[in-house]
């Protein structure tokens, strides 16, 4: 539960840069040597996870200076979720983040059950762990086989996708789309779980283990990928606190944390589970700690599909949760309610909360503050991504270009969640 | 200094003099050793007129007319328009949570805290990129996520959506 009492021993002292911490400025003695370059890494470049733009300095093959430069796909969506009433606005949630939508979904389903302080039935609670579950498989996978690209392990790629596919058929069997399903509603889940999910589901947990052996046994002892993420991109336990990492990057260096087991939230007190550390913090680290995760998600999936609870999918509660479609038809009563619900929108008590989960990238906060009205004051999103971005001029310390690639990639940023 | 509860969750309010002695005393003194985000808020026009969400009446909206479906009550007032958020995470047993928030004007400017958390670089220039809001001390004071040129502060209330210039219209 606590923090490790030994903190390793990355490097001595901090290396967060001072005054600005996300900002590595040329040291003074190469200042006026005119061996210093300065380059544009981005916004457009393949490697960067989107529209990331690097202003980064060169003395040779080393970085010297760097700065990340963001905003370039900020769309407003805190601003939008405004304008929206808290029915629709879930729908804004999973885009944020393409790669971890239901988490993010999740997130803000949390935040306003918990001002309207409704209850969730057991089995809705099950199916978004199951779900959350399946999605953080589904975000490290695309990690891995864009990472592993970067680095020049193609063929990680398409073994990547493969599976990817296969939990997007998933989602698919259960919400009718493939990426950014809004299949969790304010009270529970927008439907029932379908009679076929649990074969598919069944399936896909015997098939997914091995596929991370196969994953491994491309790259886990692949001397060109341990040359090239062993011992870089450097960052030590108390550096990563002080940055505010969090998720894959701060367990990548040591620290003992998760918000699974550390603040249990859904039915994660529940379930067994290890929580993968590992002490070098390094990008092969990271990249452990993610291959990892991958397999107690599979285990974590396996138990809530053996123990799912029956009964009701949604709280019962007529003035927040859709009546039940065939009530339509036969009672005057629900049809007016769903008529104000679809319309209006249901209301939400005057207050403020901060929620938050353990996503793919780590720890994704929402703020929201309600006026008492049918419509979000204000939304607010933590997310994760953006603070992983802090940490680039401290871990590219003493970098060559080319490890600039691998650091990026390993802190596993999704741009749309940075600049939301 | 006031302490407030609600949903499970510690607000302590602070006067901005006394914002940074406060963020020591939290990370020093009772282990808060993490912030997780910084979230500034504008209150303009909160429970007034036409605030989003109420229900009219054929007379227009208007909060006070007792015909007004759905709320009882207005919500309660706030002391200034701006608050500024700080949420602060224990990383020990029981993950304590507490969210530090401090009230401003518009123009008024709030202590930097990139020095007790680095994390808050970030956070603070969004903050000023979005609300309008200024931090003193901060090493880096600049627009984040819009352009370094750009006019206004998005998030703010009176700012309206649709309010980005149409470029190329045939009207520039």
């Amino acid at each position: 539960m606590a923090v490790a009492p030994e903190r390793p021993r990355i490097y001595e002292g901090t290396r967060i840069p001072s005054p600005t911490p996300s900002v590595l400025e040329v040291r003074e003695d190469l200042q006026t040597s005119e061996d210093v370059l300065t380059i544009n890494f981005g916004p457009n470049h393949p490697s960067t996870h989107g529209v990331l733009r690097l202003v980064v300095d060169l003395h040779g093959e080393e970085v010297v200076g760097l700065a990340a430069v963001i905003g370039y796909l900020h769309t407003g969506f805190e601003k939008n979720m405004e304008q929206k009433s808290w029915w629709k606005a879930i729908t804004y949630a999973p885009r944020i983040d393409y790669l971890s939508f239901q988490n993010n979904e999740l997130v803000f389903v949390l935040a306003v059950e918990k001002l309207l302080e409704i209850e969730v039935p057991a089995r809705a609670t099950w199916m978004r762990m199951l779900l959350a579950e399946l999605n953080r498989i589904h975000s490290h996978l695309v990690w891995l086989g864009t990472a592993a690209l970067e680095l020049g392990a193609i063929s990680m790629f398409w073994y990547c996708f493969r599976e990817r596919d296969r939990i997007l058929d998933l989602f698919e069997l259960v919400a009718g789309s493939r990426m950014h399903t809004r299949y969790f509603q304010v009270g529970g889940l927008a439907e029932d779980v379908p009679a076929g999910f649990w074969d598919e589901c069944a399936k896909f947990v015997e098939v997914m283990p091995k596929a991370v052996d196969d994953y491994e046994g491309l790259v886990d002892r692949n001397e060109i990928w341990l040359e090239r993420t062993q011992g870089i991109g450097l960052l030590s336990a108390d550096d990563a606190i002080a940055l505010g990492q969090s998720g894959p990057v701060l367990r990548g260096s040591g620290v003992d944390w998760d918000l699974r087991r550390a603040e249990p939230y859904l039915a994660y007190d529940q379930v067994d589970f290890q929580v993968p550390v590992y002490q070098e913090g390094d990008v092969y680290a990271r990249y452990r700690v993610r291959m990892e995760e991958m397999r107690e998600s599979v285990k974590i999936v396996e138990q809530a599909m053996r123990r799912m609870p029956g009964g009701p999918w949604i709280a019962d509660d007529r003035k927040v949760v859709l009546p039940p479609r065939e009530e339509l038809h036969t009672s005057m009563e629900s049809l007016i309610h769903h008529f104000k619900i679809v319309t209006e929108g249901f209301r939400v008590p005057e207050g403020e909360v901060y929620v938050t989960s353990e996503s793919p990238r780590g720890e994704l906060g929402c703020y929201v503050v309600s006026d008492g009205g049918s419509k979000p004051w204000r939304v607010k999103f933590r997310a994760p991504s953006f603070v992983a971005l802090e940490a680039t001029a401290t871990c590219m310390r003493q970098a060559l270009v080319a490890d600039m690639i691998a650091i990026v990639g390993s802190l596993d940023t999704v741009m749309g969640e940075v600049d939301r | 200094m006031e302490v407030h509860e609600a949903h499970g969750e510690t607000t302590i309010v602070v006067d901005t003099p006394r914002l940074e002695d406060a963020a020591l005393h939290l990370r020093d003194e009772r282990g808060f050793n993490f912030l997780s985000d910084v979230a500034a808020t504008d209150y303009l026009g909160w429970g007034a007129k036409g605030v989003s969400g109420y229900i009219g009446t054929p007379r227009g909206r208007d909060l006070n007319e007792p015909a007004t479906q759905g709320h009882q009550r207005l919500p309660r007032q706030k002391p200034h328009r701006f608050s500024v958020s700080y949420h602060l995470l224990g990383m020990r047993a029981g993950a304590p949570r507490v969210r530090l928030q401090a009230w401003v004007e518009d123009g008024e400017h709030v202590p930097s805290l990139v020095g007790v958390w680095p994390t808050a670089d970030w956070h603070e220039r969004e903050a000023f990129d979005l609300m309008g809001i200024r931090f003193d001390g901060h090493p880096n004071q600049r627009r984040i996520l819009m352009d370094d040129d750009w006019e206004g502060h998005p998030l703010r209330k009176d700012y309206p959506i649709g309010g980005e210039p149409v470029r190329f219209s045939g009207e520039e």
